[in-house]
């Protein structure tokens, strides 16, 4: 029997998709630069089935593609021609919320959001908050080990997954880590996480919980030079203050956002700082007030309290959306991903600004200043001949970020976008040691082929406008 | 490459989607949570970011227009919680209304389908077929033969569209049938607006209550009620089908009758009608004979719940206790973007608790004619709704659309009284209960 007749059987033929102008709609995740038709597309209903199909690829030599949201920034999940797309989005199941030991277990469709949903009732919630949250899924998160505004005090998904059950490239299934904080052995969850599932399936996730802080305060503070903003930033965290998170927009950001939701923030400053506390109540008030004294120290001009929760949620669902709220004021925008040492931000900030003046291209900048994980969007228009200058501009910027000592950080991942790259920022030791690691869960290349590891054929082909930044031999990454 | 001349791709000249709507979708997915065909099954071409795919594919002469396309654009429910749930602002809503009467003039439908919409159209639009209908309905359920016919096993074996419509009739008294509000209602005390109502077509035979209370309630608060004898249907049934023509010949007689009553407002009480009626500004910009008095009337056109929260409350409000449970129609917090208003009416009688639902952002499943076109969808989506309302545990459920409550009702499993927004103004205004009210 054909592969894709076996796979028909085992799973059911109401959850393959064959058609091509159905599977068309799977050729791409958010990074819309890279399109690749799958040759099939299977939705599984259960573990179980999602075990079946890998078997039955792993049988035949037959490529497979994990799917979650398809929110990726890099193409992870971009499919492979001759090879299938395992989509998660069937698995939506919350399994349990053990208040008790502060612990969820999830299955992998489950979207980020709705794992706090769950656990809310209890007065818990599940911590990093990718500003996709809403639609990303825990399976995703998992291969990306994604972050979030608030990850500067409570870090990465890595630090709050507890297990997960998942299916290898030869179908078995196991589970890695487990109930307790410590498992003796090799950390082989930790190797899973953010191996942009290249390493296997998730099946279902174990995340950690956490109490809802007793107090939160967030406020917006204005300022009228972006510099003064970084220099505010630099000064919070050298006051020995860990906010819960720290997020800068400036005023192009800012039009975004007021184009798209009920906006709070002030529509003409320069730029505006939201910063948020957590924790005991007295330690909280007593911060926020320094940390309100901070910013005018360093010229704030307005600083607008969060009065209730709903304001707050207005405040944090502007930031959210700014991202795509680019859209409302640009035809067309990149995304660029990088990381500077804390202390440069403002001075990074004004060499973007020039850069951008100079090549007469805006450049939009939303992003968590807290750990200096920049996001520039280099706005531009196909239709009036930018694209060209806005692609340089963006890299120039890259290059910039590893000049000042920071990196391009994986927060969006490497997936297929910044494969090629990669040899750039590893000498072939690293990358042979890299791919040890990988073979020894994936002989046989499998899983989720070409993406994360430089192959001739993605690299001699560079289609999309999210192409590769030439990362030079400087180049130190943070994380995969 | 599939090119028809002067098209756009797969898509012929006559208004297809157009590009530079299309570029809006950065493919973000953040729509995806919120759109209730991807919340059943998972699948991208049901998602609102598949089917801008599919179109965008058309557009470009990729795809051809079949009916794998038509079938994940039939199966959307014009919902429009997409719309607002997208940060890049893409109007889905223009996009769909672009798109699905090109589907009909190019995807040839089934016999069953051709029959099925067909009565649909040939009785929905019509008050005195509906009220035929309706009133065998009523004569089905009280002499017995609804159970007879379930005993014999003949609704099992009828289609499951024909199943869905028999489950859909409410318990209406056949009083309530034939109820017609008169047709002009004073205000009480000094005047200050005078406003025409629309009756709508099922809600007049089905819902005639709802029409006396808007009647009533807008009077108490100082308005005088016309109601344009003749007034046929708004055409949004066509309109959300995609039978563009059908909807602008409803739409310019509509106007025809409703411009004769000189009022200040136009005012509806079906979420469904009144996002249509909004739009006619559109479905008639082609029309030299009709834009300008079509623009006019559209933004002369109020929901109930956004014109009384417009109004300074006059007529005193007496307690009604209740827990309520509001559920949003889509066609009302979508495609008119009223959420707040009823809410802050209900919660300004005295006694009123109003609660929230959970997955208060997914659509019931009733949409126009969606719940007899696409029944097993449907029919998931409105389990979904009223088990997520029960949760809620209300005395009461208020929405504020015609298609929603037989919807809901259908679906609930407790014995929970479901009534428009306006019923418990009404009840509070004139201090009955809300029971004896709706009597
Ligand atoms: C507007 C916007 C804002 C964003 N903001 C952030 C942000 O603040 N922080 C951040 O970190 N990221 C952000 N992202 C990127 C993206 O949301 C994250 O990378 C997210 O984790 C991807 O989840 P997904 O479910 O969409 O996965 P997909 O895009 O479907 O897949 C991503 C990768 O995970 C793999 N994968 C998916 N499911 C599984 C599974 N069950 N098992 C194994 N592998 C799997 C895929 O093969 C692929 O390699 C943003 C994206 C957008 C569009
Ligand atoms: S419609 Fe809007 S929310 Fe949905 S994918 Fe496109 S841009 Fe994102
Ligand atoms: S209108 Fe509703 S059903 Fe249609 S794509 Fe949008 S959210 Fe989904």
């Amino acid at each position: 029997m054909s592969w894709s007749a076996e796979l028909a059987e085992a799973l059911g033929r109401e959850n393959v998709i064959t058609d091509p102008a159905r599977l068309r709609t799977y050729e791409c995740d958010g990074l819309t630069g890279y399109r690749v038709q799958p040759a099939m597309v299977v939705l599984p209903r259960s573990a179980e089935q999602v075990a079946a199909a890998v078997r039955v690829c792993a049988g035949h030599g037959v490529p497979f593609v994990a799917r979650g949201a398809g929110t990726g920034l890099s193409g992870g999940a971009l499919p492979v021609a001759d090879g299938i797309v395992i989509s998660l989005q069937r698995l939506r199941r919350v399994v349990e919320v053990d208040p008790v030991n502060l612990r969820a277990v999830v299955e992998p469709g489950v979207t980020n959001l709705d794992i706090s949903k769950a656990a809310a009732p209890y007065g818990l919630y599940y911590a990093p908050d990718p500003s996709s949250q809403q639609v990303c899924t825990i399976g995703g998160n998992v291969a990306e080990n994604s972050g979030g505004a608030h990850c500067l005090k409570y870090g990465f998904t890595v630090n709050h997954v507890l297990a997960a059950e998942v299916v290898l490239a030869d179908g078995t299934v196991t589970t890695l880590g487990g109930d307790s904080a410590q498992v003796p052995g090799y950390d082989l969850l930790g190797a899973f996480i953010g191996s942009e599932g290249t390493l296997g399936i998730v099946t279902k996730v174990t995340v950690r919980l956490l109490a809802k802080p007793a107090a939160v305060r967030t406020m917006v503070a204005d300022f009228a030079t972006v510099a003064g903003a970084g220099d505010a930033v630099t000064g919070i965290i050298a006051a020995g203050i860990v906010p819960a998170a720290v997020e800068m927009l400036d005023n192009l950001a800012i039009q975004a956002v007021a184009a798209s939701t009920e906006s709070v923030y002030t529509p003409d400053t320069v730029a505006a700082l939201v910063v948020e506390l957590d924790g005991p109540p007295d330690d909280v008030a007593e911060q926020f007030d320094e940390v309100q004294e901070i910013c005018r120290q360093h010229g704030s001009t307005k600083i607008m309290l969060a009065r209730d929760a709903d304001h707050r949620a207005l405040i944090w669902k502007g930031r959210k959306a700014a991202f795509a709220a680019v859209g409302r004021i640009s035809p067309n925008y990149f995304v660029q991903d990088g990381v500077v040492p804390r202390g440069r931000l403002a001075e990074v900030l004004g060499r973007i600004a020039a850069m951008a003046d100079d090549a007469g291209v805006r450049v939009a900048n939303v992003f968590h200043a807290g750990d200096g994980n920049l996001h520039p969007l280099v706005l531009y228009s196909e239709a009036e001949g930018q694209h060209d200058r806005a692609e340089r501009l963006s890299t120039q910027i890259a290059e910039l970020c590893v000049e000042l000592g920071g990196s391009l950080s994986g927060e969006h991942g490497i997936g297929a976008d910044k494969a090629c790259s990669m040899p750039r920022m590893f000498g072939e030791d690293d990358l042979a040691t890299m791919l040890r690691l990988r073979t020894a869960f994936d002989p046989d290349g499998l899983c989720n082929p070409g993406k994360v590891f430089p192959t001739p054929r993605l690299c001699g082909e560079r289609p999309g406008p999210y192409r590769p930044h030439p990362l030079e031999e400087a180049g130190v990454i943070e994380r995969l | 490459m599939v090119l028809t001349p002067g098209g756009s791709g797969s898509f012929d000249a006559h208004h297809p989607p157009r590009r530079e709507l299309l570029d809006d979708c950065v493919h973000c997915g953040f729509c995806l949570p919120s759109c209730p065909t991807y919340a059943v099954d998972g699948e991208e071409m049901d998602s609102p970011r598949g089917r801008i795919y599919l179109m965008d594919l058309a557009e470009r002469g990729e795809i051809p227009l079949d009916r794998t396309i038509a079938g994940h654009i039939d199966s959307c429910l014009g919902c429009l919680a997409c719309v607002t749930a997208c940060p890049s602002g893409v109007q889905y809503d223009l996009l769909l209304e672009a798109t699905r009467p090109q589907l009909e003039r190019h995807v040839p439908r089934t016999r069953r389908e051709r029959l099925v919409r067909r009565a649909i159209f040939a009785v929905f639009p019509y008050p005195a077929r509906m009220r035929a209908a309706a009133l065998f309905g009523v004569l089905y359920r009280r002499l017995g033969l609804r159970a007879l016919a379930h005993r014999l096993g003949i609704v099992a074996r009828l289609p499951a569209e024909l199943r869905a419509a028999e489950d859909l009739l409410p318990p209406v008294p056949v009083r309530s049938l034939f109820r017609r509000p008169a047709p002009l209602v004073p205000a009480a005390g000094e005047r200050r607006l005078r406003v025409a109502m629309l009756e709508g077509c099922a809600q007049r035979v089905l819902f005639g209550d709802v029409n006396a209370a808007t009647a009533r309630v807008l009077a108490a608060e100082g308005c005088e009620v016309v109601v344009p004898q003749g007034q046929r249907c708004c055409g949004a049934l066509n309109l959300h089908a995609g039978l563009e023509d059908d909807a602008a010949a409803r739409a310019r007689r509509l106007i025809d009758t409703f411009e004769q009553a000189e009022a200040d407002v136009v005012v509806v009480n079906v979420a469904g009608c009144g996002s249509s009626m909004k739009e006619y500004d559109r479905l008639l910009a082609d029309d030299p004979a009709y834009a300008d008095r079509a623009a006019r009337f559209a933004a002369s056109v109020r929901d109930v719940n956004e014109l009384l929260a417009e109004l300074e409350p006059r007529a005193p409000r007496h307690p009604v206790q209740a827990k309520v449970a509001y559920h949003d129609a889509c066609h009302l917090a979508n495609a008119q973007r009223i959420r707040t208003q009823p809410r802050d009416l209900l919660r300004a009688v005295p006694g009123i608790e109003v609660t929230d639902i959970p997955e208060a952002d997914i659509c019931c499943g009733s949409a126009g004619i969606y719940n007899l076109v696409q029944p097993a969808t449907a029919e998931e989506l409105g389990r979904r709704k009223a088990a997520n309302i029960e949760s809620a545990a209300p005395d009461v459920i208020a929405t504020a659309n015609a298609g929603c409550l037989l919807q809901v009702r259908r679906f609930l499993t407790a014995d929970i009284p479901l009534v428009h927004p306006i019923e418990i103004l009404d009840a509070s205004i004139r201090g009955v209960p809300l029971e004896k009210a709706r009597r």
